[in-house]
């Protein structure tokens, strides 16, 4: 489906104010699983690099597609991991309701 | 519209709301890792959708990319949390590869005949991502201590790193005026890979908090270009999403170094340091042993301790913990300050503390524990420096002149864990060494704390 200009870049500041309101509310002490997981979330370019491969439009466009899915790909998979691993750690002193 | 594409559309509309989702219940440490679950699960759909595209052909060279990628992943995964920056600064540098090629082969299979617009922000998304690419290997480097981290400065640094973004915006003009001059194409890319390297080599280690946001930001900046490219409207979100969080988290370090965004690309902030504490003449100062150090703590009602990157550095985050524990168990109210650049990325402190099972509602923004200090009976402060140095409040010839500290030399009593008098990792000299009420612990973080950890223990029992 195309996307024409305009559209896109109503869709682009739509969704900055989006993230602008959401991550300042974000506490510091999660500021690194912050990154880590906007990380693994942004690494959705991997759809892209799925029709580049899938498609195979030209040898370059199919093998330079494959090295971006297993780029995108390891950023999926360590990026979901590593946060999950760090939140966790995160436990509060209050004792844990039953 | 077929059925099937409109489902897949429906799966990106879907994936986009758990996005959005999954940022906001990672505010509170409560629901975080409902987060989590949730970007997982619009991910999976995402990819699970795309693979119905009636445009695929060879799901081949899909599979393999998805496995391999995940056999690179999971030890990525699994590093140690003190790796964590170098592990974020590597994930930069990936999404940004991703973005570079397939901005790359779409070039290819497009030109010659590219609209003046998509030319537009497919050279805005090669070159963020090409720059992002070796910038963030560089920082990659550097974190983990293969490259040196002292910044590289020569006369004339600014004026060639920014003669290479003027070019590289040159030649991208020339490409939207004249979409056929394929040639120039690889210079869009070789030249801004060249920049990163560039751009990060002048800044020292005490300033990767900052250029890693930064680097995040750009590169959700380039996936949010793709997405203009693609006309995929959830790419441009994600890449939103992740572009204004970099954004964010670099006001934020920036602010809590004192420094704008162009100081700290431009500044080679290390050198103007290492001049300053080289005029310092050796002061007096007062020292304790361990056994003195306990007496005090386990006289205390209230203790800070102030972390730096010195403690993790140690490896002294688990005796920390078992200090927390000997004195919580004697009725003292122990809390952490954390400053916002305490280690080597935002948030990293946190991450080290909660590590060793110190309850995260223990550790205490700077703002909120500064206005404690006063109230304070003790502030021990491990492995952490130039965050604590009162000449930043007072000396309006420090470097560091400004910047917001955490006052540890408002409580009653202060006392440093360090190795030797030697310098910080800034290179400034810290006032707060010299007062009366502090005093100074030498010897190596993890030694020191188990020592005064078996003092409280022996007295106690």
């Amino acid at each position: 489906m195309k996307l024409d200009l305009l559209t896109g870049l109503y869709v682009f500041m739509l969704a900055a104010f989006i993230g602008f309101e959401v991550i300042r509310r974000v506490s510091p002490l999660l500021h690194t699983p912050l990154m880590s997981l906007t990380n693994a979330l942004d690494a959705i370019a991997v759809v892209g690099a799925i029709i580049l491969a899938g498609e195979h439009r030209s040898n370059l466009a199919a093998i330079l597609g494959t090295v971006a899915i297993v780029a995108a790909t390891s950023n999926i998979v360590g990026g979901f991991l590593i946060t999950d691993r760090m939140l966790r750690m995160f436990k509060s002193s209050a004792p844990k309701k039953p | 519209m077929t059925l099937q594409d409109t489902l897949i559309e429906a799966t990106y509309l879907v994936a986009t709301a758990l996005f959005i989702l999954s940022l906001k219940w990672l505010s509170s440490p409560t629901t975080a890792r409902r987060g989590v679950w949730a970007g997982e699960a619009g991910m999976a759909l995402a990819i699970g959708g795309t693979l119905l595209d009636r445009g695929i052909v060879d799901y081949k060279l899909i599979a393999i990319g998805l496995v391999l990628g995940a056999i690179i992943g999971v030890p990525l995964g699994r590093v140690a949390m003190t790796a964590v920056p170098q592990r974020t600064a590597l994930s930069h540098a990936f999404g940004a590869l991703c973005v570079t090629l397939v901005g790359t082969s779409e070039f290819y299979l497009r030109s010659p005949d590219i609209p003046p617009f998509l030319m537009v922000v497919l050279a805005m998304e090669v070159i963020l991502g090409s720059l992002t690419f070796t910038g963030s290997l560089m920082a990659a480097g550097k974190l983990q201590e293969v490259l040196p981290q002292r910044p590289i400065t020569y006369r004339g640094q600014n004026f060639v790193n920014l003669a290479m973004l003027a070019l590289a915006i040159g030649i991208a003009v020339i490409l939207v005026l004249h979409p056929d001059q394929v040639k120039l194409f690889p210079a869009l890319i070789l030249i801004p890979l060249v920049f990163g390297v560039m751009l990060i080599i002048p800044i020292g280690g005490a300033d990767m908090p900052t250029v890693i946001s930064l680097l995040n930001s750009y590169a959700g900046l380039s996936a949010a270009a793709m997405g203009f490219v693609l006309g995929s409207k959830l790419l441009i979100i994600a890449g939103a999403l992740d572009g204004s969080s970099g954004f964010i988290l670099s006001v934020i370090m920036s602010k809590a170094m004192n420094r704008s965004f162009t100081n700290v690309l431009f500044g080679g902030f290390g050198q103007i340091q290492t001049a300053a504490a080289a005029e310092q003449a050796a002061r007096p100062v007062k020292s304790a042993t361990a056994e003195e150090a306990a007496a005090i703590l386990s006289a205390a009602s209230v203790v800070a301790i102030v972390p730096g990157y010195g403690m993790a550095v140690a490896q002294a985050q688990h005796k920390v913990r078992e200090l927390y524990d000997a004195l919580t168990k004697r009725g003292i109210d122990v809390r952490f300050g954390i400053h916002p650049v305490a280690g080597r990325m935002p948030g990293h402190m946190n991450v080290l503390l909660a590590e060793a099972d110190i309850p995260y509602d223990k550790l205490l923004e700077m703002d909120v524990i500064n206005g404690d200090f006063p109230q304070t009976d003790v502030a021990l402060i491990i492995g952490a420096n130039d965050v604590t140095n009162p000449a930043a409040r007072t000396d309006t010839g420090s470097p560091i002149y400004g910047m917001p500290i955490l006052e540890v030399d408002k409580a009653r009593t202060v006392m440093v864990i360090k190795r030797s008098m030697a310098a910080g990792f800034a290179g400034i000299d810290n006032p707060l060494y010299y007062l009366d009420k502090t005093l100074m612990l030498f010897g190596d973080a993890k030694t020191f704390v188990g020592n005064i950890v078996r003092e409280l223990s022996g007295a106690g029992g």
